[in-house]
């Protein structure tokens, strides 16, 4: 540590990270946020969701060989279709239950799937090839690889495309006013149980997406949702449970938290800094960020 | 009929028990507690898979004192608590006279105080923390360098490869904290300026904001210590970011084959301390059981990226058996006093023990040898 002016080209990078890490981060807490907000689900599953998607872009690029383009969005909806399949089987016969129980079963598909990818693809990290150059591109004094932006561009198009669901479509009207009386939207002619399999479809197709991005990015290996679970918790608190433009910017904070206190401070406590910081807005604003009054109650 | 069901249950369950004393006579059981969940489940397996093979060759020469050996594998599920209740289950449940386990230094910590209260000997294979020899626990036995003596062996290589200033980056427990608290005291007694000390969390994939105050820092060498599976990705963001440092990974948990797969050609240029070399078996002390590894290996289909793991586990494995042979029988404390005087000709070298920590609590610490190999092309080169 030299007690000089900080060095600007650091700080230029660290900002960049922050931003592409961000991104992310909000596509994760979106996901899980709008599982909680409609469905009341705290869905321990999210981190395996993100785990598979990856694992579905290893098998269709690195299995059976297909283009790397065209894997992503099969297998965004290869994670769809699980998460469709995992409300109709095991949160439709849940609807009624406490909170706790439903908790409960969400770990218990978390360990299963978890488990069920060690088994099938053992526990040796594996890559994905991209078709991008290896070599970064530089920015003046800054680089960055062109998988990463590629991955952000795309990330901030997911986000977009979430939003013009929930709030130009037909099906994202129906799904916010389940979000704010359950009931009544019944009674107006919603139907619950198509919008329940719809929110946990597209939180998990979400996840599956971070995933699938990420994936070629990291490595592969059957553990990687524990972390992405842990992150995506922390944004939904922190930006307010339900609230998407909350784990939008949420996700962002944690990034720049988590990049500019390991820069700066200690990299030893690259994730506390995250959760000091939910502590410190828990205590000022205990909803979280954006969470809105009627939103919660 | 109630009473026929329950005698038939009864003939079952004798016949069971019966079974389980038969086998317990014919083979000599040893317990292994490896991780094969969780964070580190390549490198528990790749161990636990080159155990098997040596419990294979031994079996097939005869097994020791009359007897086959009957490895028990439990899974520690790359959790201090798990291991701890492997630990007890195959002391307790198992009655094995010995054991091999438990992979990382975190874990191997947790097990320890569970040998001293059954006085059961474990053989460490891995771990290379400092604390495991130094805390005065007569039942570890360990092959494993610490990271101080990998430090030492590296000294000479210090002015040959023109160190001059030396950041590190290492994974936050006992293996990483104490491999950089080593390296950076011996390169300081070497008059190498010492930049800037990050650590990353075991289970962190983005490592951005450390090497970007490394790359800042303008350092000609990066030191690294943690598994491969991170290592891998600080390969590829190292070279997203243009850090221009040598980097040399410590701790022989660096599978450069898994590296050069992996990380492509972001693994060009690295430099990795490594306890075997089956690229050139030539160049290791006994380079015929080395060989003979390889090709067992190899016949398995096993992964070629685990080599450089899976050797721990047979060096382990006939360590063991020597110190059974040498006992003269199948019990804890006999185990415990025999494998001191053990002479084992192993893939990394000979095996022997000898005596660190407090006096009259001494734990056992091979001397192994260290090797430093190089990531050329795509290919593993001497250095």
């Amino acid at each position: 540590m030299r007690g000089k002016i900080p060095n600007m080209d650091q700080l230029l990078q660290h900002i960049l990270n922050a931003l592409i890490l961000g991104g992310t981060y909000a596509l994760l807490g979106i996901g899980l946020t709008l599982i909680f907000g409609i469905m009341r689900v705290v869905n321990f599953a999210h981190g395996e969701l993100y785990a598979f998607g990856a694992y579905m872009m290893y098998l269709w690029v690195m299995v059976l060989g297909a283009n790397f383009y065209l894997a992503l969005p099969l297998a965004v909806l290869l994670g769809v279709m699980l998460g469709a399949a995992m409300e109709l089987v095991l949160l439709r016969r849940l609807r009624g239950a406490d909170i706790d129980t439903t908790m409960l079963v969400m770990i218990g598909a978390w360990i299963t799937l978890q488990n069920v990818e060690q088994m099938t693809w053992s526990g040796v990290a594996k890559s994905i090839n991209t078709p991008f150059p290896s070599s970064p591109l530089v920015l003046g004094s800054v680089s960055l690889s062109w998988n990463r932006l590629f991955v952000f561009v795309v990330a901030l198009a997911l986000i977009g495309a979430t939003y013009a669901v929930i709030n130009r479509t037909k099906l994202g009207k129906a799904m916010r006013a389940t979000f704010q009386d359950r009931d009544t939207a019944a009674l107006m002619g919603v139907d619950i149980n198509w919008i329940h399999t719809a929110t946990f479809a597209l939180g998990s197709g979400l996840a599956a997406a971070a995933g699938a991005l990420l994936g070629p990015v990291f490595v592969v290996v059957p553990t990687m949702g524990d972390l992405a679970s842990l992150k995506a918790f922390a944004i939904v608190i922190l930006g307010g449970l339900g609230s998407i433009p909350g784990a939008t910017i949420g996700g962002f904070i944690l990034a720049f938290m988590e990049e500019l206190g390991a820069g700066y401070v200690s990299s030893g406590y690259r994730d506390a800094m995250g959760f000091l910081l939910i502590i410190v807005i828990l205590l000022v604003k205990p909803t979280g960020l954006f969470a809105q009054k009627e939103r919660i109650g | 009929m109630m009473s026929r069901t329950f005698k038939t249950a009864l003939a079952v369950l004798g016949a069971t028990l019966l079974a389980a004393t038969a086998s317990a006579q014919d083979t000599i059981k040893i317990g292994v507690t490896q991780p094969l969940t969780g964070a580190f489940a390549a490198s528990g397996t790749y161990v636990m898979q080159g155990a098997k093979i040596a419990e294979e060759q031994i079996n097939k020469a005869g097994g020791v004192l009359g007897k086959k050996i009957q490895l028990i594998v439990e899974d520690n599920k790359s959790n201090p608590t798990e291991a701890v209740s492997t630990a007890e289950k195959l002391i307790v449940r198992e009655k094995v006279p010995v054991m091999l386990g438990a992979w990382s230094s975190t874990l191997t910590l947790a097990v320890m105080p569970k040998l001293e209260e059954y006085k059961v000997p474990m053989l460490v294979e891995t771990s290379s923390s400092g604390k495991i020899t130094t805390s005065g626990n007569p039942y570890v036995f360990r092959i494993s360098p610490t990271s101080e003596m990998e430090a030492r062996a590296f000294t000479p290589l210090v002015k040959s490869l023109g160190i001059k200033k030396a950041d590190f980056l290492a994974t936050n427990n006992d293996f990483g904290l104490g491999a950089s608290k080593e390296f950076s005291e011996m390169l300081k007694r070497e008059n190498v300026q010492i930049g800037t000390m990050e650590v990353m969390d075991p289970k962190a994939t983005d490592f951005s904001a450390q090497l970007a105050k490394i790359k800042a820092s303008g350092s000609d060498t990066l030191f690294v210590t943690t598994a491969v599976e991170q290592i891998t990705l600080i390969l590829k963001q190292a070279k997203d970011q243009q850090v221009t440092a040598r980097i040399i990974t410590t701790g022989g948990s660096n599978s450069p084959d898994q590296l050069i797969q992996q990380a492509g050609d972001a693994a060009n240029g690295s430099s990795h301390l490594v306890f075997f070399t089956p690229w050139f078996p030539e160049a290791v002390k006994n380079p015929d059981i080395a060989r003979t590894f390889v090709a067992l290996w190899n016949e398995k289909k096993h992964h070629v990226g685990g080599l450089t793991e899976g050797f721990r586990g047979w060096d382990g494995i006939y360590t063991i058996v020597e110190g059974i042979k040498a006992a003269g029988k199948a019990e804890p404390e006999a185990i415990q006093k025999a494998l001191w005087g053990v002479k084992v000709k192993g893939i990394n070298g000979d095996i022997a023990f000898i005596k660190q920590g407090p006096a009259g609590r001494e734990s056992a610490q091979n001397v192994p040898s260290v090797y430093l190999v190089k990531i050329d092309s795509g290919k593993v080169i001497r250095q």
